[in-house]
């Protein structure tokens, strides 16, 4: 890799895959980072890590704010994995200028979302950098949990249904319209932590494979990452995954596919067809409703994609994420 | 938004679209011969595929993607311009999104520069250049303006609150270009369409009057669509009906936007701020009579163009590469026929136009429809 750093390189798709594997694996190269999974299990131990970094414009947005995105973001990481999320450490980057006000609401917000997991702050760190260096404040997570059951996407196996927990986008498109000012009434980041859903799946035994939060890149880059490591082909029905109106308006108007669009508290679920259905009503039970079988995997000839079959017969591919998020001309 | 979700419910109900498709199977069976249907709209090629309606057609019916696609033909000397305005000093570029990616001669485009440490920002409204221009009366702001009639009159909009402002500091680099020349130019140049889906934002602004010389001169169905599936199918079928009932008129399928007479107060600001002009090389296709819009000589002070010159090569043919670019834009050839397409040629290393834009005909086969 040459060049410099875009913006494109933080969005999630294809360039940040590519950053990361040609530069970040290739240096760091071992066998627990190269899983690639939202966290890593410690060799030896049920002990799951995961770290994450986290900056938003406006600090503050509908349905959520930097501090609980930071809690929830990193336990939902150590939760996908299959394990139960329990510590978290933090470390605040703070731009000098910042009020102490607007810090205390974040630092409030964050102990409510750690509540909701029964997660503890264990650790932490601080600096203040001068005025301009950063925008506001950024925060680093790392949380750290047990595992219950390793769900991981090596487990994915042909004939597996596809669950999505929720309607998909509503993150990046309620930070992209308060960004540009955009007003659209209803559009709400779904920003929330997902332990509390994800608890009674492991309560009630089933088995499921593969988990992930569909944070940057959308559910697009969930499934499209999952074609390429395990080869097969994700089949989904497009008139299956939930998408709000308001998310719709959204994207229409601006010419945005919201399957590219980040979540923070909606996920991807795999598992075999067997548990689906108990999935299914377990996460409409535990604050999930609209969570829905979109589909499933399949073994196809050929390269492996991710297909979107429409309810009047055709179909398309569903495109790995790419390049900054811009909308159209007209 | 719930008003959104309910008609987007009615133009994309799977009972009409499959209603359609059959009846559009069930008139084409009557076509004396195989039809090449051009759709101008780079936005339309991107419904078709992005809803798989090409796969609803019967084999007599061929869908041809055209020119539509204001960032695909875009010269790269205009390309160089914005960059070359973006890199002066003290200055403040904006343009719109699809502009930021598209690289200039020298590979580099204004995203790039960007991160080397230029102001370029992209923006929904081109008014927004008002408070830009506002805020920073120390800076040069130069609204880079592209598209075809469907932006004109907000760049000219734009133009007049400036004058009304006196907002001295800002500029406009107009690369705005019309679409019945552009139709012209293919109806002209041996008969490889049978029938055109037009435009249908374009035909809001400009009214579905704009078509009519075409029709009468070269006898070829024209019909003005929507952007949803029920749209395209109703479009393709008026055009069958029309084919088989041996006529050839302007038929507006988009009648809940499209007047015949357009937006007239829109109109009117374009005719007041602009004019046509003939420098403006569209790539891969060359020059067009009198096809694109330049600021009037009353408002040279507002020109980028006339102000910046040292920024602005001079118009230049372009050497076509390897690629099938400007076939493809002339309906001549299809994205898959190109033996660079998804091999040499791709959306992060792009060898053509048309795979540059994201409204490109080979960005769209490539993003939806591309088997490796």
């Amino acid at each position: 890799m040459t060049g410099i750093i875009q913006l494109a390189h933080g969005s999630g798709g294809l360039e940040s895959q590519q950053l990361i594997r040609e530069l970040f694996f290739a240096a760091f190269d071992n066998p627990l980072l190269a899983e690639a999974e939202d966290a890593a299990l410690i060799d030896g131990s049920k002990l799951a890590v995961s770290t994450d970094s986290f900056t938003v414009s406006p600090l503050f947005f509908p349905g959520g704010d930097i501090g609980k995105l930071a809690v929830a973001g990193t336990l939902n990481d150590v939760a996908m994995r299959g394990a139960r999320p329990e510590y978290l450490t933090v470390a605040f980057i703070i731009e000098e200028g910042l009020e102490i006000d607007v810090l205390r609401r974040v630092v409030s917000s964050m102990n409510k979302e750690l509540a909701v997991s029964g997660a503890r702050i264990i650790a932490g760190d601080t600096k203040v950098v001068p005025r301009g260096a950063i925008d506001q404040l950024m925060i680093n997570t790392t949380g750290f949990g047990t595992l219950i059951r390793d769900c991981n996407m090596r487990r994915i196996s042909a004939g597996d249904h596809l669950i999505i927990s929720g309607p998909v986008a509503r993150h990046g498109a309620c930070i992209f319209a308060a960004r540009e000012e955009i007003s659209i009434k209803g559009l709400m980041s779904d920003c929330c932590s997902l332990w509390p859903a994800i608890a009674p799946l492991h309560e009630a035994g089933l088995d499921i494979h593969a988990m992930r939060d569909a944070t940057r890149g959308g559910v697009s880059a969930v499934f499209n990452e999952w074609a390429q490591q395990t080869g097969l082909t994700f089949s989904l029905r497009q008139d299956d995954i939930p998408v709000s109106a308001e998310v719709r308006g959204f994207s229409e108007i601006l010419g945005i596919d919201p399957y590219v669009l980040a979540c923070e508290g909606v996920f991807v679920l795999a598992a075999a067809p067997v548990d689906s259905a108990a999935v299914i009503d377990l996460l409409h039970r535990h604050g999930h409703p609209q969570a829905a079988l979109v589909g499933t995997a399949e073994v196809v000839q050929g390269q492996a994609t991710v297909l979107l079959h429409s309810a009047y017969g055709t179909k398309r591919r569903m495109e790995y994420p790419s390049g900054e998020i811009l909308p159209r001309i007209c | 938004m719930k008003a959104t979700d309910a008609l987007l419910q009615m133009v994309r109900h799977r009972d009409a679209i499959r209603a359609f498709a059959e009846r559009i199977s069930t008139a084409a069976a009557s076509l004396p011969q195989p039809l090449r249907i051009m759709e101008v709209c780079g936005g339309h090629t991107h419904a078709i595929l992005e809803y798989g309606l090409d796969q609803l057609l019967p084999d007599k019916l061929r869908l041809v993607h055209g020119p539509g696609c204001p960032v695909c033909v875009l010269p790269q000397h205009r390309i160089d311009a914005a960059i070359n305005l973006a890199q002066r000093p003290d200055t403040i570029l904006v343009t719109l999104g699809d502009m930021m990616r598209v690289p200039g001669s020298r590979g580099v485009s204004l995203q790039r520069i960007r991160a080397a440490g230029a102001d370029i920002r992209y923006l929904y409204s081109p008014l927004d250049c008002l408070t830009i221009a506002a805020d920073n009366p120390d800076k040069t702001v130069i609204y880079v303006a592209i598209g075809f009639e469907t932006t004109t009159p907000m760049t000219a909009l734009l133009l007049e609150q400036a004058q009304n402002r006196q907002l001295d500091n800002l500029y406009i680099h107009s690369n705005h270009v019309l679409v019945p020349q552009a139709m012209e130019l293919l109806l002209a140049g041996g008969g490889a369409i049978d029938a055109f889906i037009a435009p249908g934002h374009v035909s809001v602004m400009a009214g579905a009057k704009q078509y009519q010389h075409l029709v009468e001169k070269y006898r070829a169905p024209v019909v003005i669509s929507g952007f949803e599936p029920v749209d395209l199918l109703d479009a393709v079928l008026r055009i069958i009906s029309q084919i088989n009932g041996g006529v050839a008129e302007v038929d507006n399928a988009y009648g809940r936007f499209v007047k015949t007479t357009g937006n007239d107060k829109a109109q009117q600001l374009v005719a007041t701020y602009f004019e046509p002009h003939d420098d403006f090389l569209w790539r891969g296709i060359g020059r067009i009579p009198g096809s694109a819009l330049r600021l009037r000589s009353a408002y040279g002070d507002r020109d980028a163009e006339v102000q910046f010159p040292e920024c602005c090569p001079a118009p230049t043919e372009e050497r076509p590469g390897n690629c099938l670019c400007g076939s493809i834009l002339m309906g001549l050839a299809q994205p898959t026929d190109c033996p660079l397409f998804a091999v040499g040629c791709t959306p992060q290393n792009p060898q053509g136009s048309c795979m540059v834009s994201n409204e490109g005909a080979c960005a769209a086969y490539y993003k939806y429809r591309r088997e490796s």
